[in-house]
C-alpha cells in the first residue's frame, strides 16, 4: 500500500503544485537548409544553474488546478457573470477544456453503469435457463467482446462505423441518408462512444450474476412458486435481493472503470468530439510539450472525483456492515 | 594457367577491398526513433545495415509522443532521434541532444554545408531531407471538366465546386484535418499564407487572434464543406487512402508521401496514371505560399556515453550516404538533400515550394505549445460551434495557461 498507492500519490501531488522554472531566452543565429536567421532559443547554462539550485521546480501553490486547463476560476466568474441562465452557463463552460472532458466522463459513466447492469442481469438470466448442453458455447460467446483489449476492439469498430464500413453503410441505407456519418456528430459519436462502452463491459458483470445465479436457494424459488410467484415476481423479490452484493460490487468495480474511459476515444480518433479525465491526461504527457505539471494536476482532480463518485456506494456498504454486525 | 590464377589472385583482392570500404563498422548500440514514411524507412534500413553492435529502430507516426520521454533517461533508450524542424524543438527545450562539431569533423566529410543545421554555431542534427505540403491533384478529371490546376486555395474551392457539381466526386477535396497535431498543421499554413505571425516580434506572446486568422479559419471551413464529412477523424494516411480510392481529386498533401502514393496495392489504373503534383497554393492574393518548409534529419542523444554517440553517428551516416539515391526507388521518395541528387518528377512540388520563398515552420521554444492548443481548439470551430473570433481568442487562452506553466510567459 506505502509503495505503490501512498508515495506515487504524494509525488503527484508535490508535482502539480510545482512548475519549472522560467525559461532564460536568448536570440541565437540558426542556420538549416533553408538559410540563417535570428530566433529566440532557451539559454540552457542559465538555465541549469537554476535547475540545479531547486530541482523541484517554481512552487505555484494551486495556480495550476486554477488555470484555463483546469477548474479555470477566473473564466468560470466570468462565464457566471455574463450568461443569462443555468442551460447557456452550462453551453459556455463546455468550452474549457477541463469541463467538457468532465461532462463527457460523467455522461458515460451514468449510463453505461446502469445499461450494463441491466443487460448483464438479463442476459445471466436468460443464459441460465437454457438447455445446460449450450451454455458453454453461450458464455464463450458472451465473453467474447471482454477478451477483444479495448483499443484493437476499438480500431475494428472505428473502419466498421466508417461511412465507407460495414456498419456506417448500413446505418446510412436504414436511415436513408447518404450523408450521414456517426464520426462527423458529437451527439453520435458519444452514442457510439457509449454503446461500445456497455458492449464492452456486458461480459463482465454477465459472468459475476451468472456465478451469482448458482449460488440462490432452490427451496425459496419453489416455496415462491407454491405462493403463485409469477417469473418476474422471482426476480424482483428473491434473485436481486440475493444478488445485492454482487450488484454493489460490479457498481462499484464499473464506476471507476468507466470513470477513467480512454481507449475508446484513442482507437475511435474522437478527440474532436468527446474527451475524458484520462485523455487529457495522455495528452499532456504523451505530446512533445509534455506539460507534466499539467497531467499532474489532472490525475489529482481525476482522484478527487472517483472518491467523490465513490462516495455513496461506499457509505452504503459500510453502512450495511455495521447493521450486520 | 598462371596469368589465369593471378587475374583471379588480385581480382579477388580487389572485391575484398571494395567490400570492406563499404562495410559499416559500429562498437556500440544505435537505437533509432522517428517518423514511418518512406524515407526514413529507408534511413533506418540503412542504419540497420551497420555490423558489429546492435541496431535497433522504432519508427512511428507516435514518434514525437515518445522520443523525449526515450532520450531523458540515463543513459538514453534511444541514441538518435529522426526529426523535423518542428520536433526537434522539444528535444532542443529539454537539453537532450549534443553537439556534433567534433562527430562531423572525424566522419562527416560526405557532408554538405547546408545539411548542418546550427543552432548558436554548433551542430546539433544533420538534415537529409526537404519536405513541404504541396498540391496533389487527378489530371484526368481537371482536363475531363476543362479545369485549370488551382494556383490558389480560391481557384481549389471553385474546381471542387465543378467536380461535384459534374459527378466524379461527391467530396473532391481531402486534407489531413484530424483533430491535433493535423489540423493545427493546416491552420498553420493558411495562418502563414495570409500573412499571419503565431508570436509577437521575438517574443513568446500570441498573436493569432487577428484578421489573418480569421481568415485562415474561414477558408478551412470553405473547404471542409467539400471533403468527407468524417474529416475531423482523418490524417494523412486516411486522406491518402481517399486518395488511391479515387474519392478524392485535389488535395493538399505531404511531398514525402506523394512519391510512394500509388504504389500501394489495389489502386485503379485511372487513379496511377492520372495523379499529379504541383507547387502549393496561395491564398487570399497573398504572394507567399499556403505551406510550410520541413528539413528532416538525425540527432545524437546527450544521455550516452561517447562511444554510443560514435557508433551512432557512423551509423546514420551509413544510413544517409549519397550512394543510396543511386537506387531510382530511394531517389524518388524524397527530395534529398544529398550530394549528387537530382529532382525527380516526385519532387517538383518540394522545389516549388522552396522557389516560391515558402516560410520554413519556426525553430521556437513555445512553437509546439502553440501548435497543441491550435489542435485542440479548432476543432469546435471546424463543428460550427463556434465562431473564428471565439477560437482564436480561446487558441491564445490555451496557450498562454500551457506557456506560463512551461514557464515561457
Amino acid at each position: 500500500m506505502l509503495i505503490f498507492i501512498f508515495l506515487p500519490i504524494i509525488s503527484v501531488v508535490l508535482q502539480s503544485v510545482h512548475t519549472p522554472h522560467e525559461n532564460i531566452l536568448i536570440t541565437v543565429e540558426n542556420c538549416d537548409p533553408f538559410g540563417c536567421k535570428k530566433v529566440t532559443s532557451i539559454d540552457h547554462e542559465a538555465t541549469k544553474n537554476l535547475n540545479q539550485s531547486e530541482p523541484l521546480g517554481k512552487f505555484v501553490g494551486l495556480d495550476i488546478y486554477f488555470d484555463r486547463g483546469h477548474l479555470a476560476i477566473e473564466k468560470l466568474k466570468l462565464i457566471w457573470k455574463n450568461s443569462e441562465n443555468i442551460f447557456s452557463f452550462i453551453q459556455s463552460l463546455s468550452d474549457l477544456p477541463f469541463y467538457k472532458a468532465v461532462f463527457f466522463t460523467l455522461t458515460f459513466t451514468f449510463t453505461v453503469t446502469p445499461i450494463m447492469l441491466l443487460l448483464g442481469l438479463l442476459i445471466a438470466l436468460g443464459v441460465n435457463s437454457i438447455n445446460k448442453r449450450l451454455r458453454g458455447i453461450v458464455i464463450f460467446f458472451s465473453l467474447l467482446p471482454m477478451i477483444v483489449t479495448p483499443l484493437i476492439g476499438s480500431i475494428i469498430l472505428f473502419w466498421m462505423i466508417d461511412s465507407r464500413g460495414i456498419i456506417g453503410n448500413l446505418i446510412q441505407w436504414l436511415f436513408d441518408d447518404p450523408n450521414l456519418s456517426l464520426k462527423a456528430s458529437t451527439t453520435l459519436t458519444w452514442i457510439m462512444l457509449i454503446v461500445y462502452g456497455v458492449w464492452h463491459a456486458i461480459p463482465f458483470s454477465f459472468i459475476v450474476f451468472y456465478a451469482g445465479l448458482q449460488t440462490v436457494p432452490k427451496d425459496q424459488l419453489e416455496s415462491a412458486k407454491i405462493d403463485g410467484a409469477n417469473k418476474f415476481e422471482e426476480v424482483i423479490y428473491i434473485i436481486i435481493p440475493h444478488l445485492m452484493p454482487l450488484i454493489t460490487f460490479v457498481t462499484l468495480m464499473q464506476l471507476m472503470d468507466n470513470f477513467r474511459v480512454f481507449e475508446p476515444i484513442v482507437g475511435f480518433s474522437a478527440e474532436a468530439h468527446a474527451t475524458s479525465l484520462s485523455w487529457i491526461i495522455f495528452n499532456d504527457l504523451g505530446g512533445e510539450t509534455r506539460q507534466l505539471s499539467a497531467a499532474a494536476t489532472s490525475s489529482i482532480l481525476t482522484i478527487i472525483g472517483v472518491i467523490i463518485l465513490l462516495s455513496p456506494v461506499l457509505l452504503r456498504t459500510w453502512r450495511d456492515f455495521k447493521f450486520k454486525k | 594457367m598462371n596469368l589465369i590464377k593471378y587475374t583471379f589472385l588480385i581480382i579477388s583482392f580487389l572485391f575484398f577491398l571494395i567490400k570492406n570500404s563499404f562495410a559499416c563498422e559500429i562498437k556500440a548500440r544505435v537505437s533509432v526513433v522517428g517518423n514511418e514514411f518512406p524515407a526514413i524507412q529507408t534511413v533506418g534500413a540503412g542504419a540497420k545495415k551497420c555490423k558489429g553492435a546492435e541496431v535497433k529502430t522504432n519508427l512511428t507516426a507516435d514518434h514525437q509522443k515518445i522520443n523525449v520521454a526515450g532520450m531523458s533517461s540515463e543513459p538514453a533508450e534511444y541514441t538518435s532521434a529522426i526529426v523535423a524542424n518542428t520536433s526537434i524543438v522539444a528535444l532542443l527545450n529539454n537539453d537532450l541532444i549534443r553537439p556534433l562539431d567534433d562527430l562531423v569533423k572525424k566522419h562527416g566529410s560526405k557532408l554538405k554545408k547546408n545539411q548542418l543545421i546550427t543552432i548558436n554555431g554548433k551542430v546539433m542534427a544533420v538534415a537529409f531531407m526537404a519536405n513541404a505540403q504541396h498540391l496533389v491533384y487527378r489530371k484526368d478529371i481537371l482536363e475531363k471538366l476543362n479545369i485549370s490546376v488551382p494556383k490558389t486555395y480560391e481557384e481549389m474551392l471553385s474546381a471542387a465546386k465543378k467536380i461535384r457539381a459534374s459527378g466524379f466526386a461527391k467530396n473532391p477535396v481531402g486534407g489531413a484535418y484530424k483533430a491535433g497535431w493535423n489540423l493545427a498543421q493546416e491552420f498553420n499554413n493558411m495562418f502563414i499564407g495570409y500573412g499571419g505571425k503565431h508570436f509577437k516580434g521575438n517574443t513568446p506572446k500570441p498573436n493569432v487572434n487577428s484578421d489573418a486568422g480569421k481568415k485562415a479559419l474561414n477558408m478551412m471551413k470553405s473547404l471542409s464543406e467539400y471533403m468527407n464529412p468524417d474529416f475531423l477523424t482523418h490524417d494523412s494516411n486516411a486522406t491518402n487512402a481517399e486518395f488511391r480510392a479515387g474519392n478524392v481529386i485535389l488535395m493538399n498533401m505531404w511531398g514525402s508521401r506523394a512519391a510512394t502514393l500509388t504504389d500501394a496495392e489495389g489502386v485503379s489504373d485511372a487513379v496511377k496514371k492520372g495523379m499529379d503534383i504541383a507547387g502549393p497554393m496561395t491564398v487570399g492574393g497573398g504572394k507567399i505560399p499556403a505551406s510550410t518548409l520541413f528539413w528532416d534529419g538525425w540527432t545524437v542523444a546527450k544521455k550516452i556515453s561517447d562511444a554510443e554517440a560514435e557508433a551512432t553517428f557512423i551509423a546514420m551516416m551509413n544510413a544517409i550516404d549519397p550512394s543510396i539515391i543511386n537506387d531510382e526507388k530511394v531517389r524518388k521518395q524524397a527530395v534529398w538533400l544529398l550530394d549528387g541528387y537530382t529532382p525527380t518528377d516526385a519532387a517538383r512540388g518540394v522545389f516549388a515550394a522552396a522557389k516560391m520563398n515558402t516560410t520554413p515552420y519556426p525553430m521556437l521554444p513555445y512553437a509546439g505549445l502553440m501548435h497543441s492548443a491550435i489542435g485542440a481548439e479548432i476543432a469546435d470551430f471546424m463543428q460550427g460551434k463556434e465562431n473564428a473570433k471565439k477560437t482564436l481568442s480561446d487558441i491564445e487562452d490555451a496557450y498562454r495557461a500551457a506557456a506560463k506553466e512551461k514557464g515561457f510567459l
